[in-house]
């Protein structure tokens, strides 16, 4: 069994060791017949270049101002939503609460189209609000709150009203706080979510300028030519920032999976 | 009392109204209509609907993703499940194969087509290379359209095995273990274990991870579209492709919204589908 599962690993790995050894070689030796993968003149080279290169860092950049404001403006609005679904009994409450299960229905895919026609009619092509606003709407996560809200007793609450609290007031000084695991997992879940999105993005801007990472990289897979390593060292230096998020995030990332 | 809960919804409705209803609004019009470029439009009834049942295109690109959905979600849901009976297990080693099972879901699409067409490659490819060593012949893994989908559910299968993996670790440690240890004082084998304690207390997980890598694969663009060179191949052409490029390479946004909502259609059907297949077990559930 150990050794079977040991197998399985080692070849879940080789597709990612396979292309850290690429990156490593100079760029002559990368289509090298037969292939080796021990080579001389294995350096930090390519990855150098691929910083120094500019867009990628600038891809990065997008990446990471398009990412934490999703998750940010996610945070805020859908934790708000869930703690009025969760603790108040509003006219028309069943009607938003149809909404979230339909949401949650409807591809984002199937949206791409019109909601293009929508945003090139608002003015907003080819800005960064047009990557970030279609982002937010996660009726998934307000749904994961609301049931995490669900669960904290009534009584903490009833004691900070009769302080003379207000709802926000509560919302923000206990109820946060108390979420803070909750809002952790559908923090990094977003984050990840946003961060890997490419269908979207890639409609969503033309300007090379604007381009998230995974948009980036893959529109210049033809024009990098045939500098292999470059393009491999590239692509590791933007993927492997989540993958070290996941290390650090393990349980809050399986939580946010499973609610 | 309790009139206040409404404002704390709001910031929530304005989004969800602009950016889900509003296009979902403009989709249902354009579908009825001929708009193109230029962004004039005019009436045409249900001409594209009618027109997108006799388009060959719509009904081998629905073709190529049933294709797609239904040889990668049995492999995904097995490898997912294979890997996480292996690793769950207490070794010193557990940690490894949670980076290793999990780490390629975590990548963008593109850096795992970069990757993956890197191993497919003729000749100085690695996967080529070991088949030559091996004495098998080379495979032109992205160069008919046949092999091509064979190599895009591969790909598949690596990147995303992990999301099932983790819900079915998540689902095992929550099995309690005295049942293990019970069921061994009865002198039961582990297979035996396997079979009658742990995949039947995992069928909720079963349920849920197929009925989201079947909602998921129906959705497929990215890896086909990137993997196949970003041009359109016809030959493994997905659905949402279709509508990608009636969209925005044709400019037939009446169209394209009208194959959306087809799809839109089909996809609320499997939703369904599965809220009418769990909700009595469900219930069934909360009675005990």
């Amino acid at each position: 069994m150990r050794a079977v599962a040991a197998l399985l690993a080692v070849i879940w790995l080789v597709p990612l060791a396979w292309a850290l050894d690429t990156a490593l070689k100079p760029e002559s030796e990368t289509t090298r017949i037969p292939v080796s993968w021990l080579v001389s003149g294995m350096s930090l080279d390519a990855f150098g270049r691929a910083f120094a290169d500019g867009s990628l860092m600038a891809w990065l950049g997008n990446s990471l101002l398009v990412g934490v404001a999703v998750t940010v403006l996610t945070v805020a609005v859908t934790s708000l939503a869930a703690y009025g679904l969760s603790r108040t009994r509003f006219r028309g409450r069943n009607m938003v609460m149809a909404l979230l299960v339909a949401g949650i229905v409807i591809p984002p895919q199937v949206l791409i189209v019109p909601l293009f026609a929508e945003i090139v009619g608002l003015g907003l092509a080819d800005t960064y609000w047009a990557l970030i606003l279609p982002q937010v709407v996660l009726p998934a996560m307000v749904y994961v709150l609301k049931k995490f809200f669900d669960g904290v007793p009534r009584e903490l609450e009833e004691a900070a009203v009769v302080d003379g609290a207000g709802r926000l007031r509560v919302y923000w000084s206990l109820m946060l706080p108390l979420a803070r695991p909750a809002l952790a997992a559908v923090a990094i879940f977003t984050f990840v979510t946003t961060w890997n999105n490419f269908l979207w993005p890639f409609v969503a801007v033309s300007d090379p300028r604007l381009m998230t990472f995974p948009v980036g990289l893959a529109t210049v897979q033809s024009s990098y030519g045939v500098r292999y390593a470059q393009v491999l060292a590239a692509a590791l230096l933007g993927g492997l920032p989540l993958v070290a998020l996941f290390l650090a995030f393990q349980r809050q990332l399986v939580t946010a999976i499973k609610g | 009392m309790n009139r206040s809960g409404f404002w704390f919804v709001v910031p929530f409705l304005v989004l969800y109204a602009a950016f889900l209803i509003a296009p979902m609004v403009i989709g249902l019009g354009a579908s009825v209509t001929d708009e193109g470029i230029t962004g004039h439009a005019s009436f045409v009834g249900a001409a594209n609907y009618a027109e997108l049942f006799q388009d060959p295109a719509v009904w081998s690109s629905l073709g190529h993703t049933l294709v797609f959905t239904v040889v990668s979600t049995p492999a995904i849901v097995l490898v997912g499940l294979a890997m996480a009976l292996l690793a769950n297990r207490a070794t010193p080693e557990r940690w490894l194969y949670r980076l290793a099972f999990f780490a390629p879901y975590l990548l963008p699409v593109s850096v795992v087509v970069l990757i993956w067409s890197w191993l497919y490659q003729p000749g100085f490819g690695l996967i080529n290379d070991l088949l030559t060593r091996l004495g098998l012949g080379e495979v032109g893994w992205l160069s008919t359209d046949g092999m091509a989908m064979t190599s895009i559910i591969i790909t598949t299968v690596w990147w995303t095995a992990g999301f099932g993996f983790l819900l079915y670790l998540a689902a095992l440690q929550e099995i309690p273990r005295q049942l293990y240890e019970a069921s061994a004082l009865d002198g039961a084998t582990p297979f035996q274990q396997l079979r009658r304690i742990t995949l039947p207390l995992l069928s909720r997980t079963h349920q849920l991870v197929i009925v989201l890598q079947v909602l998921a694969s129906l959705k497929v663009f990215d890896q086909i579209y990137l993997l196949s060179g970003q041009g359109g191949v016809p030959g493994v052409r997905s659905i949402v492709q279709y509508i990608y490029e009636s969209g925005f390479t044709r400019f037939r946004i009446g169209y394209a919204s009208a194959i959306s909502y087809v799809f839109f259609a089909l996809i609320a059907a499997v939703a369904l589908l599965h809220f009418r297949l769990t909700a009595p077990k469900a219930s069934k559930g909360a009675e005990r």
